[in-house]
């Protein structure tokens, strides 16, 4: 499978361009940094914090479609179920946050497996398919099981205090506890996408017959892959559900699955800042599109038809391409 | 008769006529694949549309045109809204969907769920979303039939005939006729049957709107059982994207018999186990993955 719109790695560029790359990731950076540690100062807090964790989300599920190819059209299941997962811990069984959060992700990457381990089998559009039906069972015990309060999810989830002192009741401390988990689970993927395990990963994007013919073990960096992104999306979901201190049926059900789509697609698939870009673009026409109902949703299937036919490379892709940079 | 058996039968008729519904999308699923590679997320929007077309016939497209009294009934809506079905899906395909051949077919995946989300905002803004019943059930098909077993209403005895005749004649001319024998051709080798002088292109958009046209039908079809939502056709969508991992979209034939299956099994389970109903596809699913990964009929490609 060959997904030819997307960014690619290459070392064997002349030194000017190395150097160019080098500068513009340098200052994607600083501008994410920057933008994490002022914004709670220029914008709404809990608008930053829904941003940063749906940006963790997206950036979650970038590393496999983006970096491995894999179109997984079921994380919804390891956002939502994690939010589910932590929700309880925390309502029911008193867990202090930090755990909690800790607990969710876990949760998550196990589940990571179990999908992953099954969805593997199949390929390129059937692997969509099966991730879609898999998580759709979940979607079915997060209505049903005694635990998840039904239509009406979980309510009133305690957000308690960080290691025991800092009360995450207050707005700051939560918005900066939010950024420490978004920059922690930013740093991990990408240390993961440039480290050797990240190449192979690539190399599978790029033609998986050849990298099994390398003698990698192609299913089993897919499977790790995936419990990866699972668990990042995880500890995304967990996060989200000590925010707005409730879990829904809304995280778990297929049409979040396709809005984190949209959103990477948006920002650009194997770019490293293009997911954080995409959440920023959809969540911030989602707030401010709300008067308008239903028609949000006309707005966002347009926004994915027009992407997908016309704007395949996303923002950042773009950008790379204007700027002849090669990874951003 | 046995209680128990009774209520199998019974069920099980019941599951039939979910079943029907599923083989009536997976067979159009699978003609659009075969042929084109694009698994057509908005096929159950498009079904959805069929249902809610049937609704404007009756009700407002009199109004409209100025006529109060005029009724588009049930047997015009059968005929009428899988072609209007069937041509917003062949400019569907003329105007968007063909720019992503050669792509990775995740592209139209993506595509046509974009297209989904479009037509469900649409109609939850023009219809309640709570569901809007079809006022236009012919007369000739009210009241109950007794099986035997059970009474059973007349209309969902009618619905499962005709699915399964429909299905009969698309095997038919699939399988067995010079159309599908291109049809057949083209999915083997397109450039080959290019050279015989036939338009792919063309073939490849009617193909894509005989296939949305049958979502239309099906959504005719089931307006008179179920309440008519605007979210109708994408939970379904989702089942029915299970069915076909489990059939494997390689064969018509493998399509159909494991919807009807697969919709006669989740009948049959609500017998035993109420909460599992909703699950068991799924889980025959990962049944089906571990055992026999190419799916029931199809081959590995």
């Amino acid at each position: 499978m060959s997904m030819s719109d997307i960014g690619e790695f290459d070392d064997h560029l002349p030194t000017s361009e190395q150097g160019r790359s080098r500068l513009a990731q340098r200052a994607m950076w600083v501008l994410l940094v920057g933008f994490v540690g002022l914004a709670p100062f220029m914008l709404y807090p809990v608008f930053v914090m829904q941003l940063l964790c749906f940006a963790l989300f997206a950036c979650a599920l970038n590393l496999l479609i983006g970096f491995t190819g894999l179109l997984s059209f079921g994380h919804a299941a390891f956002f939502g179920g994690a939010a589910y997962i932590t929700g309880y811990l925390l309502t029911s069984l008193g867990f202090p946050p930090l755990l909690g959060v800790i607990a969710g992700a876990l949760f998550s990457a196990a589940l990571g497996a179990v999908v992953g381990a099954l969805a593997i089998r199949r390929q390129g559009i059937y692997f969509a398919m099966i991730t879609l039906a898999l998580a759709q069972i979940v979607y079915f015990f997060a209505l049903q099981l005694p635990f998840t309060g039904g239509e009406n999810g979980l309510q009133g989830i305690p957000r308690g205090h960080l290691l025991g002192f800092i009360d995450l009741n207050q707005s700051l401390a939560m918005y900066y506890f939010v950024a420490a988990v978004f920059l922690a689970g930013f740093l991990l993927i990408y240390r993961i996408i440039h480290s050797p395990f990240g190449q192979v990963l690539q190399a599978i994007r790029e033609n998986e017959p050849r990298a099994l013919s390398l003698g990698y073990n192609v299913n089993r960096f897919k499977l790790i892959a995936f419990i990866l992104s699972a668990g990042i999306a995880g500890l995304a979901g967990a996060t989200k559900c000590i925010v707005f201190q409730f879990a829904s049926l809304t995280d778990v059900h297929w049409q979040m699955s396709g809005e984190v789509i949209l959103m990477t697609l948006l920002g650009g698939l194997g770019t490293m800042f293009g997911p954080v870009v995409g959440a920023f673009i959809v969540v911030t026409l989602q707030q401010a599109l709300a008067g308008i109902g239903s028609w949000v949703q006309v707005v966002i299937g347009a926004t994915f038809m027009a992407c997908v036919l016309l704007f395949r490379r996303g923002v950042v892709g773009e950008l790379a391409r204007i700027l002849k940079i090669n990874s951003l | 008769m046995d209680p128990m058996l009774r209520l199998i039968l019974a069920q099980g008729m019941l599951g039939l006529n979910n079943g029907v519904f599923y083989a009536l999308l997976s067979l159009g699923l699978a003609v659009i694949f075969g042929l084109l590679d694009v698994v057509n997320f908005a096929h159950g929007a498009l079904y959805m549309t069929g249902a809610f077309l049937a609704i404007i016939l009756y009700s407002y497209v009199g109004i409209w045109v100025g006529l109060s009294w005029l009724h588009v009934g049930f047997w015009a809506a059968l005929v009428l809204a899988p072609i209007l079905v069937a041509c917003f899906g062949m400019l569907f395909e003329r105007f968007a969907l063909r720019w992503l051949y050669g792509l990775d077919p995740i592209y139209s995946l993506l595509l046509t769920f974009g297209a989904t989300l479009v037509l469900q905002g649409l109609f939850i803004n023009f219809f309640s979303a709570s569901g809007t019943p079809y006022p236009g059930m012919p007369a000739e098909l009210r009241g109950i039939v007794n099986l035997g077993f059970m009474m059973f209403p007349k209309y969902r005895l009618f619905a499962i005939v005709f699915s399964i005749a429909v299905c009969l004649v698309v095997w038919y001319v699939i399988e067995r006729t010079r159309i599908g024998a291109l049809l057949r051709a083209g999915t083997e080798n397109p450039e080959l049957v290019k050279a015989f002088g036939i338009n792919v292109p063309r073939m490849i958009t009617l193909t894509f709107g005989f296939g949305t046209g049958l979502a239309g039908l099906a959504g005719v079809l089931a307006a008179p059982i179920y309440s008519v939502t605007p979210l109708m056709g994408a939970d379904l969508i989702i089942i029915v994207f299970a069915i076909v991992v489990i059939g494997g979209m390689g064969s018509i034939m493998g399509a159909v018999v494991t919807g009807l299956t697969l919709g006669l099994l989740e009948g049959i389970v609500k017998v035993f186990y109420a909460p599992a109903a909703n699950t068991v596809v799924f889980i025959l699913m990962v049944v089906v993955l571990l055992v026999r990964p190419a799916g029931l009929f199809g081959r590995q490609r």
